[in-house]
């Protein structure tokens, strides 16, 4: 077992687990405000990667530099999935507004198949190849190739949104009524803070977040498909019950322990059990540890 | 002034509220006494758009505001301290203050009511940086008091602020409540320790099933036989 390959997984798994951690984001923020699983975040997911598809394609036709294209799609995505993110809610969530909790779960999943099923019939079933736009980082070279360009960019661009996230929530006057909203939406509207307001922000910020997720794992992957979003989206639902659902630093923490798991696994016993792995670990979270590692327990009001 | 007028409040179908009426003039303290789910928090809840009146009305400098969002009613100047304090667990104390002040933008200002908020309660200034959940009892009370006045409110409306304190907390947050109003704010109290309350109020109400069935001024209500047997331990 050389120290190189450890290396090579070590960053391989980071990455993935960034990818998870943007993700697991939505999904956190989202159960913060509403106490609700959005299953259709990872739909938004898969449709930031194919704005950014599109936009890079229409622009690959007017000599932009690469790097450039990836930039503008990547904006574009975010933008669309902002949109989409905040039209989901309107439209599956808010007319359920204090039903029963299994309604909005149900509209939730409804929703999940028929955006992959939109994205089915408008684009197409075959796995799309996504345009290579990345630049070449000279530098890695010297650290012996222990991550491509990809990987490199995946780290950084994750770290810089993850930090900027962390930010807006602590620092910022929203920030601060998202949280006073999560933690007693009553209260919230007590101070003058709108709550319907600040779920649409909610949806809107997790949804950015995974377009940032979908453009970076197609110029990672170098392909699309219309369910690229089911699976990602199962991945980062466990890596934020593994953090604790509702907290952020744990979604991050969990999807870099997922990460970090299956590229271990993959290197060193089999890729055939990445995903039994990933979800074998949700199995046993849920039955040992349902509040997740940075989750606090809560106390059930009777 | 404050003024509802005829209001009916329900929860689904069970009616909490039943035909209330009653005035709050500029100034005044009043209170409004009764038993345990008799509908005192529910009136509250009303004026500050959270339940809506499915009939009658309310009105608030003479602008009805009974058909307004909670968010425009706070805009208004009515602030409220409401049952059980509801402090923000995971919040700062300072982050608590802060999000009080969520409609101003006057940077100066909310600062300025800050450093009074902590001169009313100094300790609340030592706790500043401490979680609001790891607070106790009565500096939560506190703290929700100095959240409710940082939005500089024109109305204040107090949900049972002594429940389950200790009796010199509470005369030191009833010692409050008497100075904001002698600064000029109105003060609407809602209690179940009807004694403090009364003393303290110019007039009250007593509220029984959702309705009022008492008004007066409070001298009067504290002397009341019928009163001092329901409420007061004879």
């Amino acid at each position: 077992m050389d120290f190189q390959y450890f290396l090579e997984l070590f960053f391989g798994g980071l990455t993935r687990g960034s990818i998870y951690a943007l993700i697991a984001l939505g999904y956190t923020l989202v159960y913060g405000i509403i106490e609700l699983i959005n299953f259709a975040h990872g739909e938004v997911y898969m449709i930031g990667a194919f704005t950014a598809l599109i936009v890079a394609g229409l622009l690959g036709f007017t000599g932009f530099p690469a790097a450039g294209i990836l930039v503008v799609a990547a904006l574009a995505a975010v933008i669309w999935c902002a949109a989409y993110g905040y039209t989901l809610e309107k439209v599956a969530y808010k007319p359920l507004r204090g039903a029963p909790r299994l309604s909005p779960l149900i509209s939730a999943i409804g929703m999940s198949i028929f955006l992959q099923n939109y994205v089915l019939l408008s684009q197409t079933s075959d796995f799309v190849p996504f345009p290579r736009l990345l630049p070449e980082f000279d530098f890695l070279e010297y650290i012996g190739y222990i991550m491509g360009p990809s990987d490199f960019l995946i780290l950084v661009t994750s770290t810089c949104t993850m930090v900027a996230l962390t930010c807006f929530i602590r620092y910022t006057k929203m920030g601060k009524a998202m949280r006073a909203t999560a933690q007693n939406r009553k209260m919230a509207m007590l101070l003058g803070i709108d709550a319907d307001r600040i779920i649409s922000l909610t949806f809107i910020v997790g949804s950015a977040l995974a377009a940032i997720g979908g453009v970076l794992i197609a110029s990672h992957m170098g392909q699309v498909n219309f369910n690229i979003g089911f699976l990602a989206g199962m991945k980062a639902f466990t890596a934020a019950v593994l953090g604790g659902i509702g907290s952020l630093p744990g979604a991050m923490l969990g999807g870099m322990v997922l990460g970090l798991c299956e590229s271990f696994t993959t290197g060193y016993i089999s890729g055939n059990y990445e995903d039994v792995l990933a979800f074998g670990i949700l199995i046993v979270i849920l039955i040992f540890r349902p509040d997740g590692i940075l989750g606090k327990a809560k106390v059930q009001k009777v | 002034m404050l003024e509802l007028k005829h209001v009916d409040t329900y929860y689904g179908n069970i009616q909490a509220l039943r035909d209330v009426s009653l005035t709050v003039n500029d100034g005044e303290i009043v209170t409004l006494i009764g038993a345990n789910g008799a509908g005192k928090s529910t009136t509250l809840m009303t004026i500050c758009g959270i339940n809506k009146a499915r009939n009658g009305e309310i009105f608030w400098d003479g602008q009805p505001i009974h058909t307004l969002p909670p968010n425009t009613i706070v805009r208004l100047g009515i602030s409220q301290v409401p049952e059980g304090r509801l402090i923000f667990p995971d919040l700062s104390v300072q982050e608590n203050l802060d999000l009080g002040a969520f409609l101003r933008n006057d940077q100066a200002g909310i600062k300025q009511d800050v450093d009074y908020a902590f001169s009313l309660f100094p300790i609340l200034a030592e706790r500043r940086k401490q979680l609001g959940g790891t607070l106790s009892g009565g500096e939560q009370q506190m703290l929700a008091i100095c959240r409710a006045l940082m939005a500089r409110p024109k109305l204040l409306l107090l949900d049972e602020p002594s429940l389950g304190l200790a009796p010199i907390i509470i005369r030191q947050i009833f010692d409050i409540i008497r100075k904001v109003n002698a600064d000029g704010m109105t003060v609407f109290l809602v209690e179940q320790n009807a004694n403090q309350a009364l003393r303290i109020a110019h007039r009250g109400y007593v509220m029984e099933t959702g309705s009022i069935s008492m008004a007066d001024q409070a001298s009067v209500l504290l002397a009341s036989p019928q009163i001092r047997a329901a409420y007061l331990g004879g």
